[in-house]
């Protein structure tokens, strides 16, 4: 297994996943991610899309991986990263079903997903999780290392290879079905907004 | 020359461009002390523990930022400039746009900030140094030139909402669309947002106040004493709604709303909100 429970109640997750360790994650599940993750935003889901619907190879196997929507800002000299917070997923919705359906296991971004990603994370076992947008200072501390594996002319774009020591992040959507924002936000919701 | 010629002030662009990469720099590291009480008043009655974790990691976030002189966010945002240029000053050695594109090229380069414009909204190539700005220019008696630069996010840019409503449909329904915009922003736009509201004019001029109303110091009151209590109210509104810091739950969805107006046609109620996120980047300098 790679999902344990730590001593704090935090799920430590390594990667890759497999279908049993996505499946013990809940949403609200606070979880720290080590082990190797990729980053693809906007312009590498583009370039990743025709060779998925043409059925060739992808730069990166995405089995049992987990994609970071980010685009992380250039690092200082001698430096890792830049800083590297979390960029609005629903934008990759339209890609991510059908990495899903190729083995990708996971996903991180910020807010809310269309109905036939969360449909994908059930069917295929997947899992987004959400980083704090905007602590993109605070998240470069736990990358260890990075490098471009993929399309460098993209700039921050490009698809980089990070490992990550305990990234922390929180389940969004499981693969169960449940919903940190609806399950969260109902609580706190009052009357006559 | 005429005898009565007012002697003009001489600035030249390479003043403009040192200001401006300077501005970026310092926007993009170090939040404002108007942020920073914000994240303090929140945690002072915010209920929600999740809420109270990010808005106390979002402070460390901006400590480090400032520390580190690393952005506060990756997206270190489209720049916007809002520059009131006075008729007595007379800009030398070049053009201003362009001296304001240099600032930005230099303080995105120099700075480590990520470039995120592309060129062309269709071929979508980077232009690799963040350039160019979005400008606004106004001409204002006097012989200052104060340039007010926001590094704006586009995640939250992404939710901004333009409406024409109608006279008849009045504040209620101005009141409605804002709640609407929070609503629809999510937790995609990074809450706890500020909202900057243009109400009145035309279509662009509204859209062009909504940013404007931006740069105001959050917490301070709005002049108009109609307008202050409107802007409580719809704050009061919209950390009614539970979507909380980041959108998982809470009571602080917005830090602030801020409403400019401007005298509009009969027919017209235009209505423009800018959605902007806690990495709310601000700074501004008067030469």
């Amino acid at each position: 297994m790679s999902v344990s429970a730590g001593a704090d109640g935090i799920k430590d997750v390594r990667t890759p996943l497999s279908d049993a360790d996505v499946q013990s994650l809940r949403a609200g599940d606070r979880v720290r991610i080590s082990g190797v993750i990729y980053t693809a935003r906007d312009a590498a889901h583009g370039r990743l899309a025709p060779l998925v619907e043409r059925g060739e190879a992808l730069p990166i196997d995405v089995t049992g991986q987990i994609i970071y929507y980010t685009g992380p800002s250039p690092a200082r000299p001698g430096g890792v990263i830049g800083s590297v917070g979390p960029t609005t997923a629903s934008r990759m919705d339209k890609f991510t079903p059908a990495l899903l359906a190729l083995g990708l296991k996971g996903t991180i971004g910020k807010g809310y997903r269309g109905q036939a990603v969360k449909d994908a994370l059930r069917h295929h076992t997947g899992v987004y999780f959400g980083s704090i947008g905007g602590a993109g200072a605070v998240l470069s501390q736990f990358v260890t290392k990075a490098e471009v594996v993929a399309y460098d002319d993209l700039g921050t774009e490009a698809i980089r290879r990070l490992d990550v020591d305990r990234f922390p992040a929180i389940v969004l959507y499981d693969c169960h079905g449940g919903d940190l924002y609806q399950e969260g936000q109902k609580i706190y919701a009052r009357e006559n907004a | 020359m005429a005898k009565s010629a007012k002697a003009m002030r001489d600035i030249h662009v390479s003043a403009i461009a040192d200001a401006v990469k300077k501005l970026c720099m310092d926007a993009n590291w170090s939040l404002e002390p108007d942020m920073l009480r914000a994240f303090d008043r929140a945690l002072g009655r915010e209920r929600s523990d999740a809420g109270k974790q990010v808005l106390t990691i979002l402070k460390q976030n901006a400590e480090m930022a400032r520390t580190r002189q690393i952005p506060y966010c990756q997206d270190t945002g489209m720049v916007i400039a809002f520059v009131d240029l006075g008729q007595d000053v007379h800009v030398t050695g070049g053009a201003l746009y362009d001296a304001i594109n240099d600032g930005v090229r230099q303080g995105y380069t120099e700075g480590y900030l990520r470039a995120s414009i592309v060129r062309s909204p269709f071929d979508r190539v980077n232009t690799g140094d963040n350039t160019p700005a979005v400008i606004h220019v106004d001409i204002v008696p006097g012989a200052m030139l104060k340039i007010m630069v926001m590094a704006k996010g586009g995640g939250c840019e992404n939710r901004s909402k333009y409406t024409m409503l109608t006279p008849a449909g009045g504040l209620p329904a101005v009141k409605d669309f804002i709640i609407e915009c929070v609503k629809t922003a999510g937790p995609d736009a990074c809450p706890p947002l500020i909202l900057g509201v243009g109400i009145g004019g035309t279509f662009e001029k509204a859209a062009v106040n909504s940013k404007k109303a931006l740069f105001r110091e959050l917490g301070s009151p709005n002049p108009d004493p109609m307008l202050d209590a409107l802007e409580h109210e719809l704050l009061d509104r919209a950390n009614r709604l539970g979507i909380g810091p980041q959108g998982y739950g809470g009571d602080t969805t917005s830090f602030g709303i801020h409403i400019l107006t401007y005298p509009c046609h009969i027919t017209s109620l235009p209505v423009a909100v800018t959605i902007e996120c806690h990495a709310h980047r601000h700074k501004e300098v008067t030469l």
